[in-house]
């Protein structure tokens, strides 16, 4: 069930160049049914910004009710956001996530880019705690942009990029894939849509789940701002609701 | 409650609070956050002749205090809408006013002909103002001759009363008004979005893909209550006014401006419960205001006296 609620902000840090690790806990946490989902917030109580920003859960404990978004401070949302103590308006959880239950095969490859690797990280866990091994690519624009490499160490393998060869391989992570002959038997991915594109393309031949993003407006599938392509009948899919994680296959790349 | 209990043309409202077409689909999304029987009223999507599928993305923008939008009217079409939509809002206890769409003036009156024999549509709210869409929409919505015809020719057809939503995309609005009084309507409802522009700080683009947009949202409050105001003077169709409600203080002025209803947009995405938080509160600022029903306030802005008793 959506919630709408002030959440307690626990911790707020900066975890590397411009982004930011908020911890937050309330009941809403409860609610939460797969990573993947995100969060609607109020960054302040004025009317600008105006809208809330969508942001995706990055990890969750239900027996201390608390959970963990990673964002990046660069718009005037999450700048607003990042100064931010006390509590704060959530809305959520929204959306539908990654699918970690019934997975077939041993392996799965978790693949992020930039801001889309936080909710790779619970799926990981997630994926992890059903007995798979799971592997990372990680893809940054620089070393100082780089977050959480050891936590998924933790996990499994991980494979660092950056696009400026700063820090691990230089390049994509579909270089990397290619790289270190990178196998497995589903892959989730979240990232720039050319990112998701390149991976879906070089994974052809395993199932996988991808979780796209969209400027939205409420965030709960009635404005109908936040519509992606889709093969299909139906042709647009709402990333809020029908999303924000599709299969692979189901997005149309413009 | 009978404070808030009003009476318009095809319209029995418990109170007069509905939130504004677009912002609030089909009340599918919002009935997961309480009673849409709690509602004065619903005004539902743009519904075409056809399916429609909207615009590229990105379709909408952030602005100070406020958002630019442009969807492009999508919606599942009149078929689906009839079929589908509607006899699910049946079972609310909730009138609805049903916004009406097209590129053509028959398309128009064939959404308008169906439509209206719905059961729980109390009225149509004919769309002349959508800014966000190449054909028809705003096109109807700037000529006073344009709008009178295409308002009598729904009118002609409609088994319910008409509400006509006006732009505030033109040079005279009162003129726009009373073009459409003529052709018949029984109501009004404005004001439709402004049409705005963003640009990308980096690459000097508009940052929506329509490059256009409708501003809504806090930002357009001045502009929708000066335009209500003057509107109100010049006819006596009753109004339901929209453009940046987001609380019962907001509803207050806009009665007093001389609107009858008040519907929200823009807030139900900031706040999913506004519309019945806006309800609750009324009562308790018409005690404050000590008058005995909401439209006690009509019109105080410029009737004459009025205010000056208020303020004793």
């Amino acid at each position: 069930m959506i919630k709408v609620e002030k959440m307690k902000i626990l911790s707020q840090k900066i975890i590397a160049e411009n982004i930011y690790e908020i911890e937050l806990q309330g009941p809403l946490v409860n609610e939460i049914s797969m990573p993947g989902q995100f969060v609607h917030i109020k960054v302040n109580k004025a009317n600008d910004p105006l809208l809330r920003r969508p942001i995706s859960i990055s990890s969750y404990d239900k027996k201390r009710q608390t959970m963990t978004l990673i964002y990046r401070a660069t718009g005037a949302g999450t700048i607003e956001l990042a100064q931010q103590t006390g509590e704060i308006n959530v809305m959520g959880p929204l959306g539908s996530g990654f699918p970690v239950e019934d997975v077939k095969g041993e392996t799965a490859v978790l693949i992020g880019g930039g801001i889309g690797v936080p909710p790779l990280y619970e799926c990981s866990k997630q994926l992890k705690a059903r007995g798979k091994k799971v592997i990372h690519i990680l893809g940054f624009e620089s070393a100082e942009a780089v977050f959480y490499e050891d936590k998924f160490k933790e996990l499994g393998p991980v494979y660092i990029t950056t696009a400026d060869g700063s820090y691990g391989t230089k390049g994509f992570v579909t270089d990397a894939a290619v790289q270190f002959n990178i196998k497995a038997d589903i892959f989730y991915a979240c990232g720039p849509v050319p990112m998701l594109n390149a991976v879906e393309k070089l994974f052809e031949s395993i199932p996988g789940y991808i979780s796209m993003e969209q400027r939205m407006g409420c965030g709960i599938g009635a404005c109908l701002a936040c519509v992606c392509a889709v093969n299909g009948p139906e042709l647009y899919k709402k990333v809020c609701t029908d999303g924000p994680v599709f299969a692979k296959g189901e997005l149309v790349y413009g | 409650m009978d404070k808030l209990r009003i009476s318009l043309p095809g319209l029995e409202l418990k109170n007069p609070i509905m939130p504004a077409s677009g912002c609030f689909g089909f009340g599918r999304e919002y009935c997961q956050f309480y009673d849409l029987s709690l509602l004065g009223s619903i005004m539902v999507k743009a519904t075409t002749l056809e399916q429609r599928l909207g615009n590229p993305v990105p379709r909408v923008a952030e602005t100070s205090s406020g958002m630019l939008n442009a969807i492009g009217l999508q919606n599942p079409g009149l078929e689906k809408v009839m079929n589908t939509e509607l006899p699910w809002l049946a079972g609310y206890d909730l009138p609805v006013i049903a916004n009406v769409a097209g590129s053509m003036v028959e398309d128009y009156v064939e959404v308008a002909k169906n439509i209206s024999r719905a059961g729980n549509v109390h009225a149509l709210e004919l769309n002349i103002s959508c800014p966000n869409v190449k054909e028809g929409g705003i096109a109807f919505g700037t000529d006073p001759e344009v709008a009178r015809e295409l308002t009598a020719k729904v009118k002609a057809v409609s088994e319910v009363p008409v509400y006509v939503k006006l732009s505030p995309n033109v040079a005279d609005i009162k003129t726009m008004a009373l073009a459409v009084e003529k052709g018949g309507a029984d109501g009004l409802t404005m004001i439709n979005t402004l049409v705005g522009m963003r640009l990308d700080h980096r690459t000097g683009k508009p940052v929506i893909a329509n490059k256009t947009g409708g501003l809504s949202g806090p930002a357009i409050k001045p502009v929708a209550l000066r335009m209500v105001y003057e509107v109100s003077q010049v006819t006596d169709l009753p109004i339901i006014a929209m453009g940046g409600i987001s609380s019962a203080w907001d509803v207050i002025d806009f009665i007093s401006a001389g609107a009858s209803a008040a519907a929200v947009g823009t807030a139900n995405f900031v706040n999913p419960f506004v519309c019945k938080e806006i309800i609750d509160e009324l009562p308790a600022i018409l005690d404050e205001l000590e008058v005995e029903h909401i439209h006690d306030l009509k019109g105080r802005s410029w009737k004459v006296g009025e205010t000056a008793d208020y303020r004793a």
